[in-house]
Order: structure tokens, then sequence, then C-alpha cells
């Protein structure tokens, strides 16, 4: 059981949170996923911070970001897979 | 791990137990401060609980301050209680609730006497009282007698993946005891609402959440200037990594891990259904929330934060866990409980419930918090609206 570079709660999410202190750019990310214990790989387009997240697949404007295996917002600039996801491309749909 | 079936606690005349012994000088409004700090200060033993409201406040509102000051005395971890107001009538119906529960509570009011003939006599009674509360001994207590609220703050991503559902391990482990629990935050369960509803144990639980999560977004929707960036989420919130308030709220719900709710509380009203979760309707302001749940007679506080919340409470011992190993290094003096192995899979999750058992009961023994040592004494109450 070797520490994963990505965590992702569920198998539908489309992010995975980052769980060392930070990756590199283009680094080859080992993601586990809780919900069945298997692990994927995703390469880090850039640095992202530990707790922030990496788009899993490409994303378009409109597209729904599912973490938990909920929703959880809207993209709202294009996310290529393996990018950093946050307040930059990604919005609530709430208030 | 096979769980301890008792701790040692204070038994109260009231047949409840706390896990602290405080005799607290509760002013009743904000210019009572000064003369219940002074009480405060000359006996030592005693805490005073300064607040900022207690003025001109009417309806719910005033509902609430009553309860809120009322639950504060009526908590199993307060021995005894001195109540200062400035005038009689308030102070009285304080003190009246309070001795309902047999523990020793005496009030006085500052009109007609002033500041320092008040404080004199309120001394002599405090003294009296941290005396007697100091020869109370800790007994075997069954682990049914802890009333255990959570609640989270300056949370990240590594919240929702370990910290809260370590919280959720370990209420899925202790409820079978027949231990209380309780949950909060109304607005912060933005977006994981419908879910939450689902948990409610009766159709009228989860009607009575929808109700009370619906009157709170109403009221966001009716106040916010903008889309509240920087608040819901927190520019905190946002630095480790959380992005908007519905992935908050899904790492918020963790904390409750598989059990379903009996009841809705109001804040800070004490649950009647018997052990078992309830969710009290709350401000997702940590020290807010906390001191509503003290007030519902919660006597011991789970609080799992990301990037590094310091919260304390005067009378409820507040038991700080975190799984990011970053505020675990760099913030070490305010971790009670350091489950970052979880992310570097070093420890499951049950594991991790573990330790926090082992170390909430620890605490719950006697043990001071990271809070209670650092002098965390947040007392906050919660206003609805503005005074008359």
């Amino acid at each position: 059981m070797s520490q994963p570079d990505l965590i992702i709660h569920d198998e539908k999410d489309n992010v995975g949170v980052v769980v060392i202190e930070t990756t590199k750019k283009g680094q080859d990310c080992s993601a586990w996923i809780m919900e069945n214990d298997k692990t994927v790989k995703v390469s880090s387009m850039n640095e992202v911070p530990l707790g922030h997240k990496i788009a899993l697949q490409d994303l378009k404007e409109g597209d729904t970001i599912l973490k938990y295996g909920h929703d959880i917002g809207k993209v709202v600039k294009p996310i290529k897979k393996g990018e950093h996801v946050h307040v930059h491309n990604v919005k609530t749909k709430k208030w | 791990m096979e769980i301890p079936k008792s701790f040692l606690g204070y038994k109260r005349e009231n047949g409840r137990a706390g896990t602290r012994n405080h005799v607290i000088i509760l002013p009743v409004d904000d210019i009572s401060n000064a003369c219940a700090e002074a009480v405060a200060n000359n006996i030592k033993g005693t805490i005073a609980l300064p607040h900022s409201y207690g003025r001109l406040q009417f309806g719910a509102d005033l509902e609430l301050h009553f309860r809120t000051m009322i639950g504060t005395g009526k908590n199993p971890n307060v021995a005894a209680v001195i109540v200062i107001g400035i005038e009689p009538k308030w102070t009285k119906r304080i003190v009246d609730e309070i001795a309902k529960t047999g523990k020793p509570v005496e009030g006085f009011h500052i009109e007609r006497t002033g500041d320092i003939g008040t404080i004199m006599k309120a001394s002599k009674k405090a003294q009296e009282f941290s005396q007697w509360a100091s020869e109370k001994q800790r007994e075997e207590c069954p682990l049914s007698d802890l009333w255990i609220s959570v609640k989270c703050g300056e949370s990240d991503t590594t919240s929702g993946l370990a910290s809260n559902p370590t919280v959720g391990n370990l209420m899925e482990k202790l409820e079978p005891f027949g231990v209380h629990l309780c949950f909060g935050e109304t607005s912060e369960l933005t977006g994981a609402e419908k879910v939450c509803a689902a948990r409610g144990a009766t159709a009228e639980a989860k009607e009575k959440f929808m109700k009370t999560w619906n009157a709170y977004n109403d009221f966001i929707l009716k106040e916010a200037t903008d889309d509240l960036s920087e608040s819901q989420p927190t520019a905190g919130n946002i630095a480790g990594g959380l992005t908007t308030i519905e992935e908050k709220a899904f790492g918020n719900f963790q904390k409750i891990g598989n059990l379903k709710f009996i009841d809705v509380l109001e804040p800070a009203e004490e649950p009647t259904k018997g052990k078992g979760l309830y969710f009290m309707d709350t401000s997702s302001a940590a020290a807010e929330c906390v001191t509503l749940q003290a007030a519902g007679g919660f006597n011991i506080h789970l609080f799992p934060t990301g990037q590094g919340n310091i919260i304390g409470n005067p009378i409820e011992p507040v038991v700080k866990l975190t799984a990011n190993p970053l505020t675990a290094k760099l913030m070490k003096e305010h971790v009670d409980c350091d489950v970052s192995k979880i992310l570097s899979r070093e420890m499951n999750l049950s594991q991790a419930g573990d330790e926090l058992i082992k170390t909430m009961l620890r605490v719950a023994n006697g043990r001071l918090t990271c809070a209670e040592a650092l002098g965390h004494r947040e007392f906050v109450m919660t206003k609805l609206y503005r005074s008359a």
C-alpha cells in the first residue's frame, strides 16, 4: 500500500485531491480511489499544492464537477485533464 | 479496539455528569461584564463569561438569549453559578431556571447597589461556591453520560477526506453505547441539504430539517450582496483547496458517518428525545456554534480542522483534530489528535476513529485540551436580529 499522490472519493468523481505537499509540472501521479480501492494514473499539468484538486478528464464550460459522487459546482472555463481545478475555473451553483 | 465502557466525570444533582467542574460568573447583559470579571478576578477557581448582548432584545431573539444563558448555567460541566445582571427581573428568570437542576446558583443585580457593592456581595458567594466545588471528586460514569457535539472549522479538502470521516467513524462506534450526539452548521450544508434531509430518522425530522435549511437559505439570499465569496467558503477554505459551498458541505457532512438524526433542535435547545444524533440549527461560525451546543447541554466537543481553527469554549472542552500534515506540523500546539497519516495511507479510518476515541476519553477524564491550555474561552452569543 504505497502513498498516493492524489485521493479520489468516489468512482464517479471527475476530480482528485492532492495529498502530497505539491505536485510537479508533468508529474505522473498515482490516484487512489477510496470507494473501490483502485488506483489510476494522471499527469499533473501544473504545480498543484496539498488539498487542491486536479481534473481527471477534459471538462468543458457548463459541465458539472463531481466529488463524493455529488454535484459540487459548474465549470466556467474549459479544463484539461491533469489541470488544477479551483475558483478560477469552477463556481458554485448556489447563492 | 475494545471501547472503554466508562469515563471519570463529575456527577450532578440532576443525574447528568460533567467532564469539567467550573464555577461560572455569568453576566446577564453586556454592561454587567465588568462586575462579573471583577468577581472572577477576586475569587480563584471561577471563570467569568463576558459577552456582548442582553439589552433591549425582544421576541425570538430575546428567547434565544435566555435559552443560551440558562443552558450554559445548566450544563453539567458547570458545578455552580453566580448570575449578575443590571436589573433583578431578567437576572431572576435565569437563576430560577438554572436552580431547577439542583446545583448552587445565586443572582445579583447592580441597580441601586452599584458595581462595587455587587462585586463584594457576589464575591463572598463565589468564594463559597468555589471552595464547595473544589471538593467534588471524579467518579466512574457510563459512556452514555457523554453528550458529544461536533463542528468543523477552517476546513480544507483534508477535512472531507479524513478528519471529518474520523469523527463519523467515532459516531458510528459510540452511538450503540447510548451517547447523545449533535451536529449543526445549517448554512454549511448548502449543496448537500437534500442528502442530509434524507438522513432524518422520521418523516417529521426530514421535514423539520428542510424547513430549517430553507429559512436559513432564504435569509442568506435576501441579505447577500454578492455570491458570498470569501465568506462561504472562507479565504482559508479556498487557500486549502475548497472551491464551492457544495464541496464544503459534502465534506462537512462526513462528520455524522452513516447515522440518522432523530430530531432538529432550535439553537441552544436541549434534546429531549433520548440518546442518539440530533441536528441543531446553528450558525457555521465556530464560536457561535459551540456556544449554542454547550448551552444545549453537550459536555465534550470534537472539532476537526484543515487549515487550523484555534477555537475553544469556556465550559465545553474542544478536542481538535486535523488530517492536514502541514497544520499538524506548523500548529502543533492546537492539535489534540493528528490523523494526517490517513492521507499517506499509513493509518486507516477505523484506526483514526480509535485514536480519536482515546483522545476524547482522556479529555473527558480531565486532560486539558490544547485550547484550554492556551486559554481559549470564546463565548459568543448568536443574535437573530436588531435590538429594539
